[in-house]
């Protein structure tokens, strides 16, 4: 996959978060692309650590509560190697960031113009005059019907899917080459989802940008995603193209998430509920399969004993072994022996 | 902007007419009379009731509260019983010398207090905010009365820097010593009321910083690529200097009520030590004007908060 394109490289990245006066991996050995021009998908259930991994890129870890090792390759910068003050150079202007909450992301203080025009200010040297047209250009790119008015608007004025719109322009204002949204969509009903959905996409046309979308939402992976990354535990456990992973899920993660999402051939049956939870940072194995705990039919035998990634198509890798026999429990053929 | 003053302005009217009546009420509740003590142990009790009929101390609550509100309007607050003078005059020469102590003490505890509060929450855990918090802790401990001994004690009694009563020295002469023996006087009080009074806003203003600092907006601002030292400037300060703000208003109440400690301690002649001693006195008319004019301060003191925080605070605003 090391191809021309890929303008972001993350190379072995692990963070670790200290909790008590240990470090305890967040996230381990994350290996991922991002092309121009691609949306890649990143899923996992809460706690998995995707949020972790897009705070890492951003470097919006405390330093002296986190320990970070491996290489953000960024068109030939590697990020993890940057002070604070480098690392401002590429935030806002090369990598934009989109959160989950679009209210308590916004400052309650500031007009919404003077929230997206602080990016320009650091970033560019345009000057008020041209801030403004631009401030309203942003607006309308982001579908405000009235971005005059908006403009002038605190951010508790405006409803949530306005807000979600305002954070989005403050991501694009420097027209960034990454944005990382990470649940743009989570706060927001169904119908603004959709709409939000599509101005990412307008914008992306547009900028030629990647995106690091972040979700636990499968519907929205399916609608938006050209790859897909499956996080569990704090590793990638799968990817591929999005077809790959809707249409030959092999790592018994990412079968049991799609299998948990209703779907219309499964309308009217219980839902598959993976049971358990994701293992705290402190319970984490070092060893084995971390997925194993939560498929206890499967017998150890079928799991590696340091499960890597196996390419197993063209794009398509999955992690462990026992993708290759594994089978749920209502489904149970003869090939697995409990 | 103006709506929410004008609406505000006229909760205020039926606060006031509530405020007089129970200041009325509770004076006139305290046991005692104004003249048992006064005159002679052996004085016939006949002449006390005859006193307390001519004074119209006798009718029922509200024809008294009647009469005193008639005689407010005309600016008149009676007379004292103790010192047979005017309440205003009384008043009057006693209202300069607490405001005065309490404006600078107030100057003095936001002049420690935003400074302290912003360093010790912006290095969370370090050295400094753990001094800081030493500090607060042990000076909330301690009775304000006490430190306010202690203070005379040290500062004036045994290092003999400042005077220990008293409001201007009696040997000052044309106006520039007699201001800076005023000054020279409310020194220490002063100091030792903002040293307890800074306490609270540290504390306060400390956990809004570290609050602000986890918060998302901040962490938005950072994602935007602007430098440490603009983001407390543009973001943290004013959004945890905003409830402060709206705290200022309050905290003038609380220097007055703090004016009642200092004063007598330091027999420092203002409103507080008057109130002190009229109430020993049972001076009713004297009590009574002096907890109007707190009470009034008081709703004063809310008002500006609530004006202030609608001048900082966006959300607030009455569109």
């Amino acid at each position: 996959m090391e191809t021309e394109s890929n303008f972001l490289n993350i190379k072995d990245v692990s963070t670790a978060f200290k909790i008590d006066g240990q470090f305890y991996d967040a996230i381990s050995h994350i290996n991922l692309q991002v092309q121009h021009d691609e949306i890649l998908a990143i899923v996992g259930e809460s706690g998995c650590g995707k949020s972790t991994l897009a705070t890492t890129i951003m470097g919006l870890h405390d330093p002296e509560e986190t320990k970070i090792s491996g290489e953000i390759d960024f068109e030939g910068t590697d990020l993890l190697q940057l002070d604070d003050d480098g690392y401002n150079k590429f935030r806002g202007a090369k990598i934009g960031m989109i959160f989950q909450d679009p209210l308590s992301a916004l400052n309650p203080l500031k007009r919404v113009e003077d929230q997206i025009s602080e990016v320009m200010d650091y970033h560019t040297t345009l000057t008020k005059a041209e801030k403004h047209t631009r401030v309203l250009e942003l607006l309308d790119e982001v579908g405000i019907v009235n971005p005059q008015r908006t403009a002038h608007q605190f951010p508790h004025e405006l409803s949530g899917g306005m807000r979600q719109r305002v954070v989005i322009a403050i991501a694009i204002a420097c027209k960034p080459d990454l944005i990382i949204a990470d649940e743009p969509t989570t706060a927001l009903d169904v119908t603004i989802q959709a709409q939000i959905l599509d101005v990412l996409r307008d914008i992306q046309k547009e900028n030629h940008a990647g995106i690091i979308l972040i979700t636990h939402d499968l519907g929205v992976v399916a609608e938006t995603a050209d790859r897909v990354a499956v996080m569990y535990a704090g590793q990638i456990v799968e990817q591929g193209t999005a077809e790959q992973i809707f249409n030959t899920p092999e790592h018994p993660y990412t079968r049991s998430l799609l299998r948990s999402m209703p779907q219309r051939d499964n309308e009217g049956d219980d839902l598959y509920v993976i049971k358990g939870n994701v293992p705290s940072l402190q319970k984490m194995p070092s060893t084995g399969d971390r997925f194993a705990p939560r498929i206890p039919w499967v017998p150890e035998s079928a799991h590696e004993a340091d499960p890597v990634m196996h390419e197993i198509a063209p794009g398509h890798e999955v992690r462990c072994t026992c993708y290759k026999t594994f089978q749920f429990p209502d489904q149970k053929k003869g090939s697995v022996t409990v | 902007m103006w709506k929410t003053i004008l609406r505000r302005l006229m909760i205020m009217v039926p606060e006031v007419i509530i405020l007089s009546i129970l200041v009325f009420l509770l004076a006139k509740a305290m046991p005692g009379d104004p003249f048992t003590g006064s005159i002679n142990p052996k004085a016939d009790p006949a002449q006390i009731k005859h006193l307390m009929a001519i004074n119209g101390l006798n009718d029922p609550w509200y024809q008294q509260y009647w009469n005193w509100v008639v005689h407010l309007f005309h600016g008149n607050l009676g007379n004292s019983y103790q010192y047979q003078e005017p309440v205003t005059r009384l008043i009057e020469g006693r209202a300069g010398n607490t405001l005065w102590l309490a404006f600078f003490s107030m100057v003095l505890t936001y002049a420690f207090a935003l400074p302290m509060g912003v360093f010790a929450g912006r290095h969370e855990g370090k050295l400094p905010d753990v001094i800081i918090r030493f500090y607060t802790y042990v000076t909330y401990c301690i009775p304000f009365f006490v430190i306010l001994v202690l203070g005379i004690w040290i500062f004036g009694y045994v290092f003999g820097w400042f005077p220990t009563t008293g409001s201007v020295s009696s040997d000052a002469q044309g106006w520039a010593q007699t201001i800076g023996s005023h000054f020279y006087h409310i020194l220490l009080p002063g100091i030792l009321g903002a040293l307890f009074s800074t306490v609270n806003i540290v504390q306060y203003l400390r956990s809004e910083v570290i609050d602000a600092k986890h918060s998302d907006y901040v962490r938005t601002a950072r994602s935007k690529g602007v430098p440490s030292k603009d983001i407390y400037r543009h973001h943290i300060f004013r959004n945890s200097l905003l409830p402060i703000a709206a705290f200022a208003g309050y905290s003038i109440t609380g220097l007055l009520n703090g004016s009642i400690f200092t004063e007598t301690v330091f027999s420092y002649p203002g409103m507080g030590l008057l109130f002190v001693n009229s109430i020993s006195y049972r001076d009713y008319t004297v009590i009574t004007a002096l907890v109007l004019i707190f009470g009034l301060l008081n709703l004063l003191g809310t008002l500006l908060s609530d004006i202030i925080l609608s001048i900082v605070d966006p959300r607030i605003r009455i569109e």
